[in-house]
């Protein structure tokens, strides 16, 4: 589904990620964990398409396409999601506006009809209800005067509405109380399908007691220093990053 | 008379030939004021960018035009604008149609409406409300830097006046649309009155739009007098064609207790000034001034606002946005003047503006003056883009770059016109300002006018 290969990448000239290649292939879950720092968050940027990540070399090729030659907008109704780290704040525009204006560009996309204000309503309605937002949210501007965990929600909410193929999750579970993080990890839990596939971006082993990954790679310095199953995230949930960093800095050296 | 500089000469000059016209079209009340209103007018002159309170506005295009007279409505000119019907069906008001600015006096010269509310010609309540003229004409439009006021008050032979009567509380808003329509350039000055008694309720809508291409230029002074404990609303649509210049100039004159509001929906326009003075007259009155200002090609919106809080315990809020495209310039100007026993006065001001090119301009000035010691008051001005991380939020959703930009332009300018609490009112104008937006007409369907 999607293959990162070589990627480097830089932000105002300085050199973030150095060389990162990974596959996450159809159905799996995959978590990117790392210490502060390490290029996790440049690293979903990139995938998402901001224009302030300057791609320097390497390829990413997603459903076979050049991800890197697409639109953050082609991108989105391609099917990749960016749930984001700090979701934006936009006072003015209401929820119910903006679902609407993006669900009716995804239908345009494939080809749908527009749905009527009424189909619109109940689905937005059956999906606050899968993911456990309250009702009350919807009828505010997006994100403005929410909560952290309320924006976090908010978060899953639209990718409940907007049905991803490929959901990046930029530490999502930061900030989060663990009543929160229960909702907003059994809401990806829920509307994961068996086609589709899901990076977790984090910084802590615990979401993933709830998002169980297939895979777990370890990012550092720009690079991806160690791939393995989900006994890794338990491993550095004991012993930190430092043994890792260790690791490596001892690698570079040698 | 050799030191009047070209420009206010020629305005003496246009007053001395039709002052004889002006005064017969008027009442003797009304005209009582005039020749010292014209020496005020000699003294101060047309505003320059070196007076304070202009200087980002230049008025030179409209006011070195030659205007061949002023504009004095006779009967015919109302029968076209009588056909006139505004468009927005579920707006349940008692409407009233204007022409530039005028009263059209053919089947009534002063209509009575539920409650004992009067609305009509200012000449003719100069006559049958003498009572009420007196005590409150010409009271409140007080200026010692503006001549454009003085020169209406000398000038501006008629008006609308509206009187509300003590405890009325009147569910429907009052309408007026003034159409502004002539076969040749005009210069056009109206004088308002509106007074409001203790205990009233009351929403004002006030829309105005050109119907002809003709060059014009508008002085108007409307005065409000807002009695104890009444609640005024004032809500203006100002959408006029790039040839228009069109300079208000609203006193509101607020008594203990009172609530008002005036909110400048600014859609279109050649050139706009709208200066609003709230005078907070009495303990507890609270005072809130509104604008919304989107102008393109050359247009020009300045929003000159100034809040006297003359007593303790009283609030004012001021918000004023706008987006200036292409080559468009703007100007706010918000004063705040806190005098020494208005203790505990809570006063707010914020004007952000957004650029959508490298030409366009704002000029924004805050003015605090509090001699005051207890006071909460706070201003904030930003001049900037629309939000790069916003945008790129809205496009990871799977909108595209235009639409995106379009919806946070609308949420922007959303700000403002949330606070119209008519709710048909607000929907249309929500509309209107989106078509703006959009680059298309933001005229209503049933206005045939064509702006360009």
């Amino acid at each position: 589904m999607l293959i990162i290969n070589n990627l480097k990448a830089e932000i105002d000239g300085k050199k973030i990620l150095k060389g990162i290649s990974l596959e996450v292939k159809a159905g799996e879950i995959h978590a990117i964990m790392g210490p502060n720092g390490s290029g996790k968050s440049t690293l979903a940027a990139v995938l998402a398409g901001r224009d302030f990540v300057e791609v320097t070399e390497g390829t990413v090729t997603y459903q076979g396409k050049n991800l890197l030659e697409m639109t953050p907008e082609e991108r989105s109704k391609d099917g990749i999601f960016l749930g984001f780290q700090y979701p934006i704040e936009i006072p003015g525009v209401s929820m119910v506006n903006f679902m609407k204006t993006a669900v009716n560009e995804h239908r345009k996309y494939k080809g749908l009809e527009p749905l009527s204000a009424s189909d619109f309503l109940k689905m937005m309605r059956e999906k606050k209800e899968l993911v456990e937002i309250d009702s009350k949210l919807a009828n505010r501007s997006v994100n403005e005067g929410y909560s952290g965990g309320e924006k976090k929600k908010n978060e899953i909410f639209q990718m409940a509405m907007l049905e991803p193929i490929l959901a990046i999750l930029d530490e999502t579970d930061s900030g989060l109380d663990i009543d929160a993080l229960r909702i907003v990890a059994n809401g990806v839990n829920k509307l994961k399908r068996p086609d589709t596939s899901t990076i977790v971006i984090t910084h802590y082993q615990r979401l993933l007691d709830y998002i169980v990954p297939d895979v777990v790679h370890v990012l550092y310095d720009g690079r991806i220093v160690k791939t393995a199953g989900r006994e890794l995230a338990l491993e550095l949930e004991k012993k930190g990053y430092d043994w890792i960093k260790k690791e490596v800095d001892k690698n570079d050296l040698s | 008379m050799s030191t009047l500089n070209e420009r206010t000469e020629r305005y003496y000059s246009l007053y001395k030939e039709n002052i004889k016209r002006i005064t017969e079209s008027s009442s003797p009340y009304i005209n009582s004021f005039r020749e010292a209103a014209i020496e005020k007018f000699i003294e101060l002159g047309i505003p320059t960018k070196k007076n304070e309170s202009y200087k980002y506005t230049n008025l030179d295009t409209f006011f070195n035009h030659d205007f061949k007279s002023c504009f004095i409505p006779v009967t015919e000119d109302f029968v076209k604008a009588e056909e006139f019907r505004c468009d927005i069906t579920d707006l349940d008001t008692h409407g009233i149609v204007l022409l530039n600015g005028f009263y059209p006096t053919i089947y009534d010269k002063l209509r009575e409406l539920p409650g004992g509310i009067w609305i009509g010609s200012l000449k003719e309540a100069a006559v049958k409300f003498s009572d009420k003229i007196k005590k409150h004409f010409n009271k409140y439009a007080v200026s010692e830097s503006d001549g454009l006021i003085h020169l209406n008050t000398a000038m501006a032979s008629d008006g609308v006046f509206i009187y509300v009567p003590e405890d009325v509380v009147l569910n429907k808003p009052i309408q007026i649309v003034n159409l502004i329509q002539a076969d040749e350039d005009i210069f056009n000055q109206h004088r308002n009155l509106i007074i409001v008694e203790k205990n009233a309720d009351i929403t004002l809508i006030v829309c105005d739009h050109t119907l002809s291409p003709q060059k014009f230029l508008t002085n108007a002074v409307t005065e409000i007098y807002v009695g104890e404990n009444s609640h005024f609303d004032l809500i203006r649509v100002q959408n006029e064609h790039n040839n228009a210049g069109k300079i208000t100039h609203t006193f509101i004159h607020q008594e203990r207790n009172s609530v008002a509001s005036s909110n400048n929906i600014t859609l279109h326009g050649g050139l706009v000034r709208n200066s609003t003075y709230h005078y907070l007259g009495g303990e507890g009155a609270e005072s809130h001034s509104f604008g919304l200002y989107l102008a393109d090609k050359f247009q020009h919106v300045d929003n000159f606002v100034n809040v006297d809080h003359a007593f303790p315990d009283c609030t004012s809020n001021q918000l004023f946005k706008g987006v200036l495209d292409d080559m468009s310039t703007g100007a706010f100007n918000g004063r705040i003047l806190v005098r020494k026993d208005a203790q505990r006065t809570l006063a707010y001001q914020k004007n952000n503006s957004i650029l959508m090119t490298d030409d366009a301009k704002m000029d924004t000035k805050p003015q605090l003056e509090i001699y005051a010691d207890d006071v909460k008051c706070s201003h904030g001005a930003t001049v900037g883009q629309l939000d790069e991380n916003a945008l790129f939020y809205l496009q990871s959703r799977g909108i595209n770059k235009r639409e995106a930009r379009l919806m946070l332009m609308f949420g922007f300018a959303h700000e403002v016109i949330q606070n119209i609490k008519v709710e048909a009112l607000r929907e249309r104008i929500d509309n209107l300002v989106m078509q703006r937006l959009k680059g298309e007409l933001s005229r209503c369907a049933s206005c045939m006018v064509k702006c360009g």
